[in-house]
């Protein structure tokens, strides 16, 4: 028989070792105690299909995903102030690329580098994407997103306009060379001024215009990187680099683009005007988003959709081709708890499996993964996906750094002035901005 | 006896003083917290660097944020733009919102109707209002220019582009927005005029019929006076309202075509949100603005006064 008081040295090592165990059983994420999972993302087509993910994910795990969706307008608004307050409303963020800098510095994202190379995801999609989309600081090889929904600027075509005998004997007439999907810029130009035919109601183009936030910055990166023009050296340069002889011919590019063949009217253009004018006849050919060219494709939102062909960027005069980039990545939010934080890379582990991403992709998603890219499954599926499949190896993006905000501020202030109102010359204007990012980069201490 | 009511009545009713403070505890407390608090704080801000998404705490800089702002010609640019923008906008309204009146005021068939009519622009969302002027003022389809005379697109002028058969034709972007603005806003001063006109007593055109005055010299000695109050009044509210332009340049040109239509407003919504969030550096700019206004505010209320007294 046991006395009393080794019954008590018993009762309290059992107290000890239960009680040692318990915030072990504590610390480890239990990510199977959380039933619902929230990610914020804008208010749009991908939006949906990624509820669509989620719902998958719910049948196969008991795990609720539910995409809470924010108009474009207010998306960034609404995120960044719940973040600056610690905000736990949602486990993920769809992000722009251009916030990335922001979510890190201000420790919004959780660090996704181990996760993402330890479970091979890393490699799984276009190294383009991983760079703009997950990765900062840039070259650091430290990622905070999965890149989901790749996108990046291309073109929407007339084929039956291209296609028009009358038309082919025309051009080649006055311009030597076959009327066809043009391979470089200066080719773009030609077909734009043949198409420019006012008494017809037809212009070349619908570019980007757009002051209100990026889009005039995105349409002219779409020649400037193809130009071999940059908005930044490798130590964060801008003197002579913005401004270099690529960019200022980039720009002049634009504007006489903008000048001869531009739509009139839309001065301040951006993905639904510029839409608009190839649904209203009025364009040969448009620049937009890939994400907004499933309108083009629909019969019923498009009368010409029958006979609207897509390309990638031409190239510049030494070859180069670029696109501006869109899309975004999924961080994971670091102000949720460690198991809520475990329950997310779980999704995103099973999103990022290459038969997930193909599902992503035949719902109408923009995957980033290599291996689907590739296969003729995607890009048959739709008639602009071999030209966003092309894309998508040649993408390259304005700054991500905290200051980007300010930067794209005098970026679009001063392209909108020389293109739209025609003040200034090219370089002027691309002196002033670099002249205002080095003021605004060294405020932030970015560069001395 | 009294005191034997109170006492019983004060387990079943609220005394007078307890409902009166009832009433006015709870809005006291709703505009000290919505309207009191964000103003001082607001204020506060305005001496900070502080950063509504960088999870710092506001770190003060004194008159810096203030300095910046009196010192950057490139504000100086959006307020020069707003006071001309505000010049054109309002005497315009002035001048068609008392031709309105002057028209309305005379009773004729379907008069009624046609004042309510003339109303609708104000009842509709300045965005809304602004995005199917857009589609007005398009060179290609929008019927503005078609009106004006001009057929093809590429010879006529490109409102909301500031280009004129594509040459640059700086104002013309703003000179856009006024007229839409003017389009909205004439029927309120119009509103404002009507009432003054309406009671001005008959027996004053009487005398001046009976002392063969013209129309011309009956307008001027007798309209114009006794309609001065409430038009002083119409310009005092539309001039602080054009400062305070947001919604219809937004809409219509997103402050561009370059910084012709960036309004101060305008740059003030860039500052505080757009990505930038410079939350400290916008206050600051906000309470420049609000100085502004009281100043205008309080010479219009100066003539009001004056011509109150002469009334």
């Amino acid at each position: 028989m046991l006395n009393k008081k080794s019954l008590l040295y018993i009762f309290m090592l059992i107290v000890f070792v239960l009680g040692a165990c318990a915030p072990a059983a504590t610390q480890a994420p239990a990510a199977s105690n959380v039933k619902e999972l929230k990610i914020l993302w804008a208010q749009w087509s991908p939006a949906d299909y990624l509820q669509q993910i989620g719902a998958m994910y719910e049948k196969e795990t008991g795990i609720k995903v539910t995409v809470v969706q924010e108009p474009w307008g207010s998306f960034g608004d609404r995120f960044n102030v719940a973040m600056a307050a610690g905000g736990t409303e949602w486990d993920m963020v769809v992000g722009d690329s251009q916030w990335l800098g922001q979510g890190v510095t201000a420790k919004y994202y959780v660090d996704l580098t181990d996760f993402m190379k330890s479970n091979g995801i890393d490699k799984s999609v276009t190294p383009a994407t991983l760079q703009y989309y997950g990765e900062y600081p840039s070259g650091s090889g430290k990622y905070y997103a999965f890149p989901t929904e790749g996108d990046a600027d291309g073109w929407a075509y007339r084929k039956d306009l291209f296609e028009d005998p009358a038309n082919k004997d025309a051009f080649k007439a006055k311009y030597g060379y076959d009327l066809a999907v043009p391979t470089t810029w200066a080719q773009l130009m030609d077909i734009a001024k043949f198409f420019t035919q006012p008494d017809k109601k037809l212009y070349g183009v619908a570019i980007y215009t757009q002051k209100d936030y990026d889009a005039i910055t995105m349409g002219v990166e779409n020649v400037m990187f193809s130009y071999g023009g940059k908005w930044q050296a490798a130590d964060n340069t801008v003197q002579g680099v913005v401004n270099s002889q690529e960019s200022i011919d980039a720009l002049q590019y634009y504007r006489d683009l903008y000048d001869c063949c531009q739509v009139p009217g839309l001065n301040n253009a951006f993905f639904t005007e510029t839409n608009d004018a190839m649904i209203g006849g009025q364009a040969a050919m448009i620049m937009n988003y890939f994400a907004f060219f499933p309108a083009l494709a629909n019969k019923s939102t498009n009368p010409h959709a029958d006979v609207t062909g897509f390309f990638a960027n031409p190239a510049g005069p030494t070859g180069k081709r670029a696109a501006a980039l869109g899309g975004q990545g999924i961080s994971v939010i670091s102000f949720v708890s460690p198991e809520r934080q475990q329950a997310s890379l779980d999704f995103i582990k099973w999103f990022a499996q290459e038969k997930i991403q193909a599902q992503w992709a035949t719902l109408g998603g923009y995957t980033c993964n290599i291996n689907v890219l590739k296969t003729d499954a995607f890009k048959n599926a739709t008639p602009y996906n071999p030209a966003f499949s092309e894309t998508m190896t040649f993408v390259q993006d304005f700054w991500n750094i905290p200051t980007y905000a300010k930067l794209l501020e005098s970026t679009q202030r001063n392209l909108s002035a020389f293109v739209v109102e025609g003040k200034g010359t090219a370089k002027d204007t691309m002196d002033t901005i670099a002249a205002d990012h080095t003021a605004s980069l060294k405020a932030d201490g970015v560069i001395k | 006896m009294s005191a034997d009511k109170g006492s019983s009545g004060k387990n079943r009713h609220l005394s007078n003083r307890a409902i009166v403070n009832l009433f006015i505890w709870p809005t006291l407390f709703l505009l000290i917290a919505m309207n009191v608090f964000p103003l001082f704080y607001s204020l506060y801000l305005g001496f900070t660097n502080y950063s509504a998404i960088a999870r710092q705490a506001p770190v003060w800089v004194g008159f810096q944020n203030f300095s910046n702002i009196l010192n950057d010609k490139q504000l100086w640019e959006y307020f020069a733009t707003t006071g001309r923008y505000a010049l054109m906008s309002v005497s315009l309204q002035t001048l068609v919102g008392f031709g309105l009146a002057m028209l309305v005021r005379e009773k004729f068939k379907g008069g009624g109707i046609l004042t309510t009519l003339i109303l609708i622009p104000m009842m509709i969302s300045p965005v809304v209002v602004g995005l199917f002027w857009k589609l007005m003022y398009n060179p290609t389809f929008g019927f503005f220019n078609f009106l004006l005379g001009f057929g093809n697109p590429s010879k006529a002028p490109d409102w909301l582009a500031s280009r004129f058969a594509g040459q640059p034709m700086p104002g013309l972007a703003l000179f856009a927005v006024v007229i839409v603005d003017v389009w909205i806003w004439a029927p309120f001063v119009m509103l404002l005029v009507l009432s003054g006109l309406k009671a001005i007593p008959d027996y004053l055109y009487e005398a001046a019929v009976v002392d063969r005055a013209s129309s011309w010299f009956q307008f001027w000695r007798i309209t114009l006076p006794q309609v001065a109050p409430l038009l002083l009044i119409a310009v005092l509210f539309r001039t602080i309202e054009a400062f305070k332009s947001f919604d219809l340049v937004m809409g219509m040109t997103g402050g561009g075509p370059g910084s012709q239509t960036e309004l101060i407003a305008v740059n003030l919504y860039r500052q505080a949100f757009l990505g930038q969030f410079r939350t400290g550096p916008a206050s600051a700019l906000a309470y420049i603005i609000l100085i502004v206004i009281i100043a205008i505010s309080n010479l219009y209320i100066k003539y009001l006064n004056q011509s109150k007294g002469e009334g």
